[in-house]
């Protein structure tokens, strides 16, 4: 009979399989790792990111987003859009060209690559003759001409990328007519920027690095101005009437230049060095834009007295006599500002500030005082302190989220009020089906609370837990109190701040209840915080308790970090999440497990040597047990914190390297030695190869013994109302798993709620297993007398989950890293297992009970434990009988920090780090899927490219009126449907035709 | 029935005069008996001569549980390693010895007398280049003692000989399990872990299923050294072969045959203490093979243990044919304070 019922044998399950799971990656949220180019197209409203493992990533409204990959991995180092189209070109540091296109497929759009080309020289001509300096898509959408190392200029036709060989302009050409004492052939060594006229688009400005400029007329084919620069350019900048240009130095000063029909070799306008007289910084990149009153706005990046603040990374605005230094604490990668884009207006009006640095997007609000910061709905730094831990709650009830969401935007009031200015393309993804919270803890005692329902993972608000403890670092320390005469005027911003003033501050764990609002979070150096959620600010004190771990072990001397100190006396916290209760484990072990009942008001914790629990109602410590084998010598000496500072010097160390490495990777250097460098690397590899033949890596084969190392380090914790002694009466319980595969369950006598407060809880232990094969029990599950795992505390109370069956009887899972095992209670005899890394050689990382619902029937759904194990795999088996259902691979199994992250929701959907600043956000459910899914339309009027969004409402509002939507829709062409997009009544009307269409 | 009586531990005589003094105390002057006694691990072991008996008196810990057979009813399969756990019940085939109708087995050499620590199994159905080993971990206090290496070896594929990835061992350790059975040496290569091929697995699957079979681990290796494989031109023994170089007790192959289809439940018993602070193994709900089922409790003595009375529940033991069962305490002059979890009596 049990042949049969085996699922791989069953075509009903496997059919039913089907219409459950599904693996999917189908976001990615947060920053991009190491991006190298930005780019932007003020005609789709779109932003595009390069990063150096070759992603390039679009973002326009939020949830408007879209992905590619070169395949070459390399490097992305500029992005231009073609003027005008949904298209765009990135050159990547191996030479090579890329045309990508917004195409639409299946009513949403696609990013796809059309085409790629290396620029070739003719034969026996240096690398450096095609190595590709400057980019510039002509505004006729035909052309891209592309400005080279060796100075000469190649035009290629667009979408072919076939070079026009008579087009090109050589550096003879442009010499001819420059005076002999003023250029040699080195002049025009490389071209450092190309410029098209804003006016006439048959003129561009080339600039060649060692200063010469010169206008060069396309019709002709003939240099028809030329200025005579004196300092190594950097960039050019035309202003929007043609009349006049910058042009931008090595030396960190900047030039304007007068553009006139009588004068063929003008002198500068005026030379100014913003930052002197001392020597400066080079200025990379200028904008000069003009405004309705007259006085311009000058932007630039860099120019910084070299001497003093030669390492700030900053961009300066300048507008008459207001002058910013915005100072960012990354690498500025790039910037750009959006202005009017519509040709008829007669002035710039820059609107905003858009910077892309190494670790964060920056947005300033140009238009109101002060230039705040404009808070960006997507690209999230989310390792603006080093993430540490994360916690996901799915199906968060409106009120919480309600009042989590005006705690936030009370710490959000120094953001800008303007709309997110970078809003091209249409979010045409479902609404998303619930309310998730996403909390990651940081390495500086902060806890992040994310939206995670849909595509763009939003900050909704952040809590320190910092105002509790005494650190060292003074919380008023703000760098932004400059004096009225500081010179240069820096002013910080961004969130980016990677330096945690005390590693103990770390948050290690983080357990929200959803229905009490009560959250309780733990760190580093043993501190277990309880927090409830209070609207208004406060006051007050913060009772504080010790739980001695150790109890009566003697003799023992704890070598790691030292509890943190406490701040006596009334503390003040904002609106949001404040602390009421604070334990504190002895030895200050990180804490290691956690688990909150918001039901009893207990909190569970426990770290290396054991575990506690405490009554947070009576605040009151009910009882700690030791879990330390005496042998253990390594957890009672706290080796923990020395790996933690270890992992941190490492850290530390691995950014300075790839800091220098950034630093000395100069931009020019990368064509001729390539090959050398691939050599090399080769070399380098064969050598690595040999070495590990004679010296092979080896693996000791031996037993667990109970004296192993971290033994009694409490893995999991779990509260559970269920039948532990007798099969007539269930009660509260506790149960522990250790590191060395040991089970303690603890019977609780929590007081009725009328006598909540007279009596004290009690706990007794009532059992404990000992898993035999010693691994660590990473989960702990009662199911109950339907076998489904017991509800969350208050579910039941809140009418969300049927109650619990308290008549049949239940059962008990253990997971451990290498087994399940299911147990029947209250006598505990084994029932069922399942033996993963005998058969498989694979451990358990991460496990969750997750909820799988069907896409064919809406009443069907199922629970099932989602499973992460050590190879990166990702499998799915059944309850109660722990059949492996399905598996997929989905990290690598070399990436040990990405499956360390990953969190799993409780209906398939998980996410783990793909880089510190990005979560990859998965889904194993067919019903379940937040992903992408947007248009971007090709404005109908392109000289009149502004107005789109207006003339489409307009369209919309007129189609749209009652009556008429259903068949004329249906029966409108791709443009009409285009151009309804942006109303969105006609959005789900379109959306639902098509459906119904499928 | 049983007894209890003290014997002085630094002094324990020597066997002959014990066993006189068995004699004595159950008044059965004149009766052949086998005597056993249960170690550390819950194995029976028999007592009949001087180095037994001296082991078994170090061993108690305090208390020593000696069962008494008649030579005659004795049921030598009772003795053995796992033969506690595994078994039904020990004390139904020590006390009932009519419910098991076999027939005497042909004792060649008292093969009772020792535990298996290896054994090569499967003779029959592997080719003759390869060598199924089995290392019972269990109830040896030997670390298994080796360390396995990736390397390449060579395969006859459709396409030809094909160099492909494989799992060696690299060291011995001295003194080790792995070392001392004499049938693993450096270089073999590992093809199987418990019945599962390790080809396509990496050195660290592979290692942790090693660890994860540790108490019952059974290797396939291909010898680097083929010129010590035994030649078998004929099968004339019909069953499994068995290793020369220990010995095993008679069950071994069959329940052998199970572990490799996957079904085999005796390598580990979980143990659980409910409140009264008892170990015990965790027994198998609703038993499907009541064979292998094992009933047998196990008591550990904790440091708050003042002596080793054991609680009346489990002293149940009723007046049987042929059978005595007896309890002996053993003062143990200058007994430290016992430490931590303590050890494991089986009774």
């Amino acid at each position: 009979m049990r042949r049969f019922l085996r699922p791989g044998h069953d075509p009903v399950r496997e059919r039913l399989k089907r219409d459950l799971f599904q693996f999917n990656k189908t976001v990615e949220h947060g920053f991009p790792h190491q991006p190298s180019a930005l780019g932007y197209s003020p005609f789709l409203r779109l932003m595009a990111i390069g990063t150096r493992s070759g992603a390039i990533k679009l973002y326009g409204a939020p949830g408007v987003e879209f992905m590619g990959l070169h395949e070459e991995n390399n490097t992305v180092m500029q992005i231009h859009f073609i003027p005008d189209q949904c298209q765009l070109v990135t050159l990547l540091d191996d030479n090579s060209l890329h045309l990508w296109s917004l195409k639409q497929h299946g009513g949403a759009s696609e990013l796809r690559e059309e085409h790629r080309f290396t620029l070739k020289g003719p034969p026996g001509s240096p690398p450096s003759a095609t190595q590709v300096t400057a980019v510039l898509p002509h505004s006729s959408r035909e052309v891209l001409y592309l400005g080279t190392e060796s100075g000469t200029i190649f035009v290629v036709e667009l979408p072919s990328f076939r070079v026009l060989e008579d087009r090109t302009i050589t550096p003879e050409a442009v010499l001819q007519r420059v005076p002999e004492d003023n250029c040699s052939r080195r002049s025009c060594e490389l071209v450092e920027a190309l410029r098209e006229h804003p006016k006439n688009p048959d003129q561009i400005l080339i600039g060649y690095s060692r200063g010469l400029i010169v206008l060069w007329d396309l019709q002709n084919n003939k240099a028809t101005h030329h200025f005579l620069g004196s300092q190594q350019l950097e960039n050019l900048y035309w202003q929007r009437d043609g009349s006049k240009f910058i042009s931008c130095h090595y030396d960190g000063s900047y030039t304007q230049w007068p553009v006139s029909s009588d004068n063929r070799q003008p002198e500068p306008l005026e030379n100014t060095v913003p930052y002197g007289p001392f020597p400066c910084k080079a200025i990379s990149k200028i904008y000069w834009q003009t405004t309705k009153n007259g006085l311009p706005y000058i932007i630039f990046q860099g120019g910084m007295p070299r001497a003093s603040y030669g390492d700030r990374h900053s961009i300066s605005v300048i507008h008459g006599s207001q002058q910013t230094a915005f100072d960012f604490t990354s690498r500025v990668i790039d910037f750009f500002i959006i202005f009017s884009s519509d040709p008829a207006a007669e002035f710039d009006d820059p609107s905003a500030l858009v910077v892309l640095a190494e670790e964060e997007l920056v947005v300033i609000d140009l238009k109101s005082a002060g230039w705040p910061a404009v808070h960006p709905p997507y690209l999230a730094s989310l390792h603006c302190s080093a993430i540490t831990c994360s916690h996901h709650v799915s199906n968060i009830p409106l009120k919480l989220w309600e009042r989590i969401i005006s705690a936030g935007s009370k710490q959000n009031i120094h953001y800008s009020t303007m709309p997110w200015p970078i809003d091209g393309g249409t979010n045409i993804a479902p609404d998303p089906p619930q309310r998730d919270l996403l909390l990651t803890g940081h390495e500086d005692g902060t806890v992040r609370f994310w939206d995670a329902s849909g595509v763009c993972l939003h900050l909704l608000y952040k809590l320190s837990t910092v105002r509790v403890f005494l650190t060292d670092a003074d919380p008023n320390d703000n760098m932004n109190t400059l004096g009225e005469d500081e010179w240069p005027p820096l002013r910080k911003v961004g969130t980016f701040d990677p330096y945690s003033d005390d590693p103990r501050l770390g948050i290690q764990k983080i357990y929200l209840c959803k229905y009490s609002g009560y959250l309780a979070v733990a760190g580093t150096a043993g501190q277990v915080l309880v927090m409830e959620l209070n609207d208004e600010d406060a006051e007050h004190v913060v009772d504080h308790a010790e739980a001695d771990l150790l109890q009566d072990q003697e003799g023992y001397r704890w070598k790691g970090h030292e509890k943190l100190k406490t701040r006596d006396g009334p503390v003040r916290f904002e609106a949001g999440f404040q602390p009421f209760v604070l334990v504190q484990c002895q030895p200050p072990a990180v804490v290691t497990s956690l688990a909150l009942h918001s039901e009893w008001k207990l909190v569970a914790f426990g770290t290396s040597h054991g575990f506690g629990l405490f009554d947070h109602q009576q605040k009151r410590l009910v009882f700690v047990k030791c879990t330390l084998h005496p042998s253990d010598q390594l957890a009672l000496e706290g080796p923990l914190s020395r790996v933690k500072s270890l992992k941190k010097s490492l850290r530390q160390s691995f950014r300075r390297i790839r800091r220098s490495r950034v630093s000395s990777r100069k931009r020019r250097g990368g064509g001729g030695n390539v090959s050398e460098v691939q050599e090399a690397n080769a070399k380098f590899d064969q050598e690595a190869l040999q070495e590990m033949e004679l010296a092979p890596v080896q693996r000791k084969i031996e037993a667990r013994s109970a004296e192993d190392s971290f033994t009694g380090f409490v893995r999991t914790l779990y509260f559970a109302d269920t039948f532990l002694r007798d099969s007539s009466r269930h009660c509260p319980s506790l149960w522990a798993g250790t590191n060395g595969g040991t089970v303690y369950a603890f019977c609780l006598r929590v007081p009725p709620a009328e006598r909540r407060m007279d009596e004290p809880v009690r706990a007794e232990q009532a059992k404990e297993i000992q898993l035999m094969h010693r691994a660590p029990v990473v989960g702990i599950l009662v199911l109950d007398g339907r076998s489904t795992p017991l509800p969350e505390p208050l579910e039941v109370a809140h009418d969300l989950s049927k109650s619990p069956d308290m008549q049949g009887s239940h059962q008990l899972l253990v997971v451990s890293e290498e087994q399940f095992k299911v147990f029947t209670l209250p006598k505990v005899s084994s029932k069922l297992k399942l033996k993963l890394t005998a058969l498989e050689g694979c451990r358990v990382r991460k496990v969750t009970v997750a909820n799988f619902g069907s896409c064919k029937t809406d009443d069907y759904s199922e629970n099932d434990l989602a499973v992460l194990t050590n190879l990166g795999d990702i499998q799915i088996i059944s309850l109660p009988f722990l059949k492996l259902q399905i598996r997929y691979p989905c990290i690598r199994k070399e990436d040990v920090s990405g499956i360390a992250s990953c969190v799993f929701t409780k209906y398939g959907q998980g996410f783990y780090l793909i880089s510190p600043s990005e979560f990859e956000r998965f889904s194993l459910s067919t019903k379940w899927l937040v992903e992408p899914r947007c248009i971007v339309d090709m404005p109908e009027v392109t000289s009149n490219n502004h107005v789109h969004n207006k003339s489409g409402t307009e369209n919309a509002a007129r189609k749209s009126s009652p009556g008429d939507c259903g068949e004329d829709e249906r029966k409108s062409g791709r443009l009409m449907e285009h151009a309804l997009l942006n109303d969105e009544k006609v959005l789900k009307e379109i959306q639902s035709t098509l459906e119904g269409g499928r | 029935e049983f007894r209890r009586f003290s014997l002085e531990r630094s002094k324990p005589g020597k066997f002959e005069e014990f066993y006189g003094l068995l004699q004595h105390v159950h008044k059965i002057p004149n009766v052949d008996v086998l005597v056993g006694y249960t170690d550390i691990h819950g194995d029976l072991l028999p007592i009949n001569n001087d180095d037994n008996y001296h082991k078994a008196v170090s061993t108690a810990n305090p208390l020593l549980r000696i069962f008494i057979q008649r030579k005659e009813d004795a049921d030598y399969s009772a003795f053995g390693t796992d033969t506690m756990t595994r078994k039904k019940n020990v004390l139904s085939n020590v006390l009932r010895p009519d419910n098991h109708k076999k027939k005497p087995h042909i004792v060649i050499s008292m093969p009772q007398d020792f535990r298996p620590v290896s054994s090569i199994i499967d003779v029959d159905i592997l080719p003759e280049t390869h060598r199924r080993v089995r290392l019972y971990k269990y109830g040896t206090d030997k670390p298994l003692g080796f360390y396995i290496r990736d390397g390449s070896s060579v395969r006859v594929t459709p396409h030809g000989l094909e160099k492909v990835p494989g799992i060696f061992i690299s060291r011995l350790v001295p003194g080790g399990l792995a070392q001392s059975t004499g049938l693993l040496a450096v270089n073999d290569e590992v093809l199987e872990v418990n019945g599962i091929e390790v080809s396509g697995k990496s050195l660290d699957q592979v290692t942790d299923m090693m660890i994860a079979n540790s108490r019952n681990l059974i290797i396939t290796v291909r010898p680097a050294n083929q010129r010590n494989n035994v030649v078998r031109n004929s099968r004339t023994s019909g069953s499994s072969g068995q290793s020369t170089e220990s010995s095993l007790p008679s069950s071994t192959p069959n329940i052998l045959g199970s572990v490799l289809q996957g079904e085999e439940e005796s390598d580990e018993e979980d143990i659980i203490i409910e409140d009264s602070g008892e170990p015990q193994q965790i027994p198998k709900a609703a038993p499907t093979s009541e064979s292998i089922e094992s009933l047998s409790q196990i008591e550990l003595l904790h440091e708050s243990t003042q002596n080793g009375f054991l609680p009346s529940s489990e002293m149940n033991l009723t007046h049987s044919a042929g059978s005595i069962s007896m309890e002996y305490e053993v003062p143990e002059p200058g007994r430290k304070s016992l430490e931590e979890d303590g050890t494991i009596i089986t009774l």
